[in-house]
């Protein structure tokens, strides 16, 4: 899975440089899109749609995994959520990450996270809402609902927004939102850092859009909180999330969470960040802020 | 100042091969250390300084986050330290043998509750076994750094013995998997020291 993975990326960055690559990509990609598909349709034979055609056709993550950490991601019935692939080879991240911790954090934590979740909904109402449903209405359910559809939810974007040769900063539309909630890029930075290095005990730390004023801001939260949440005070849009849980770190760092924080950044890929940047504005009429 | 940093009461790798020596070894003097130097930081000068550290938990409510946080992190990993053993495990004696039976119906069904609490504690924390207000014994966990002697735990009494289960106490060696863990920490428990524990929170 890993070397398939891995494959899966190349094709991606490719199709970004070249239009004639994404026949091809479409060609190789597809029987495992259809594979997933498949798998899907077997447990819910009533519904009209797979899965994936819930998610938007430009995108070639769409068609690898129902799961792609993508705004479309918010509005997937419960019931229909699949384990995504992860979007690159266990080694990929390294040195920054090494492959062990991604390993059993993708194929343990995130897993474990990913069944439970299952388990808690199924035969339940739940599995008819949508996530975005879910977190809005979050303080409704038992905690169990609450640390496991969180702790898949936000795995699934942790991964989609790093990769093999992230790093760098951002640009464009994104840039200019950071410059004007911030004042600059390296305030944003230190914000952020300072933010994930300062949760005490297990969390995330986020750059999310607001809900109400469509501008970022950075937050952390507890444990597999996340900020759409209506647990959290500040409620919005998360497009950037780093975990802070020991899990993420503890076989390389140890105790210097610091420089995880540090490092994360050579990883991040701010072109994917951009995407959930546009998700938000894009999806703007489906969320009922 | 009242406090200090303590000595380990035994070698990095005495507790092997359930906690394992390099774990330890950080475990004590990276976290536990860091949470004394920045305990110590902040209350400098304040009037927590001459308190004792039952008497700031009483009141930690309206102390700032970092005397909860690391004065946690300093008196959780004293009373840990103290509970383990590398001759521990076993089953306790006397006194605590028959509170234990008493509240619980048997050691078992004791180790069973106290294993829950561990294991079902989602993230970082603690799991405590406390005498109460009414000096009964009672199982709980607590988020991070908290403890049953702070105002803020809704599960208060004096802790007597405590595991804890933040990853950094097992990740190197257990990774994911807490309830291994959790087991192999009976075989670490000092009983003698938890009883001794025991008769002083019923004074």
């Amino acid at each position: 899975m890993a070397l398939l993975s891995g494959f899966q990326v190349k094709i991606k960055t490719t199709m970004k440089k070249n239009i004639f690559s994404i026949l091809l990509a479409s060609a190789v990609i597809l029987p495992f899109g259809l594979l997933a598909q498949t798998a899907v349709k077997s447990k819910t034979k009533t519904e009209q749609k797979p899965v994936t055609a819930v998610l938007s056709a430009k995108s070639s993550a769409s068609i690898e995994s129902a799961f792609t950490g993508s705004g479309e991601d918010w509005f997937i019935e419960a019931g229909k959520a699949v384990f995504p692939a992860l979007p690159y080879s266990y080694e990929a991240l390294e040195p920054v990450i090494d492959k062990s911790t991604v390993e059993i954090h993708y194929d343990r934590h995130h897993r474990g996270y990913f069944n439970n979740f299952m388990k808690a909904v199924a035969g339940t109402d739940l599995e008819k809402m949508s996530f975005y449903q879910i977190f809005g209405n979050m303080t409704d359910f038992p905690a169990g609902i609450r640390n496991n559809a969180g702790g898949f939810y936000n795995h699934v974007l942790y991964w989609s927004i790093m990769s093999a040769d992230g790093g760098g900063k951002p640009s464009g539309k994104l840039l200019d939102a950071i410059t004007r909630t911030f004042g600059s890029y390296d305030a944003f930075y230190q914000q952020f850092n300072d933010a994930a290095k300062t949760r005490f005990g297990s969390g995330w730390a986020w750059l999310s859009i607001d809900f109400k004023t469509d501008e970022l801001f950075i937050t952390s939260t507890a444990n597999q909180d996340n900020p759409l949440m209506n647990t959290e005070g500040k409620r919005g849009f998360p497009i950037l999330g780093i975990d802070v849980w020991e899990h993420a770190y503890y076989l390389k760092y140890q105790n210097k969470r610091a420089d995880y924080v540090e490092n994360f950044w050579n990883k991040l890929n701010w072109q994917e960040v951009q995407t959930r940047y546009n998700d938000y504005f894009r999806l703007a009429d489906r969320l009922n802020k | 100042m009242n406090f200090e940093f303590p000595q380990l009461p035994y070698a990095y790798d005495a507790l092997e091969p359930h906690i394992d020596k390099m774990t330890m070894e950080i475990h004590h003097t990276k976290h536990h250390r860091a949470y004394f130097d920045k305990f110590t930081a902040a209350i400098q000068g304040t009037d927590l300084e001459s308190k004792s550290m039952e008497a700031i938990f009483a009141e930690i409510s309206k102390a700032p986050l970092a005397v909860r946080n690391n004065g946690g992190g300093f008196y959780n990993h004293n009373l840990f330290w103290e509970i383990l053993s590398p001759k521990g495990g076993g089953e306790p004696t006397g006194k605590l043998a028959e509170a234990i039976n008493t509240k619980f119906g048997s050691f078992e069904a004791f180790k069973t509750k106290f294993n829950d609490a561990a294991a079902n504690r989602f993230g970082s924390g603690w799991a405590w076994l406390s005498v109460d207000n009414d000096k009964n014994l009672c199982v709980c966990s607590s988020a991070n750094q908290d403890n049953p002697l702070m105002d803020v735990h809704d599960c208060k009494g004096t802790p007597i013995m405590g595991l804890d289960v933040w990853e950094h106490a097992y990740y190197l060696k257990y990774q994911n998997r807490r309830p291994d863990y959790i087991g192999a920490f009976w075989n670490l428990v000092n009983w003698n020291k938890v009883s001794e524990n025991f008769e002083k929170a019923l004074k």
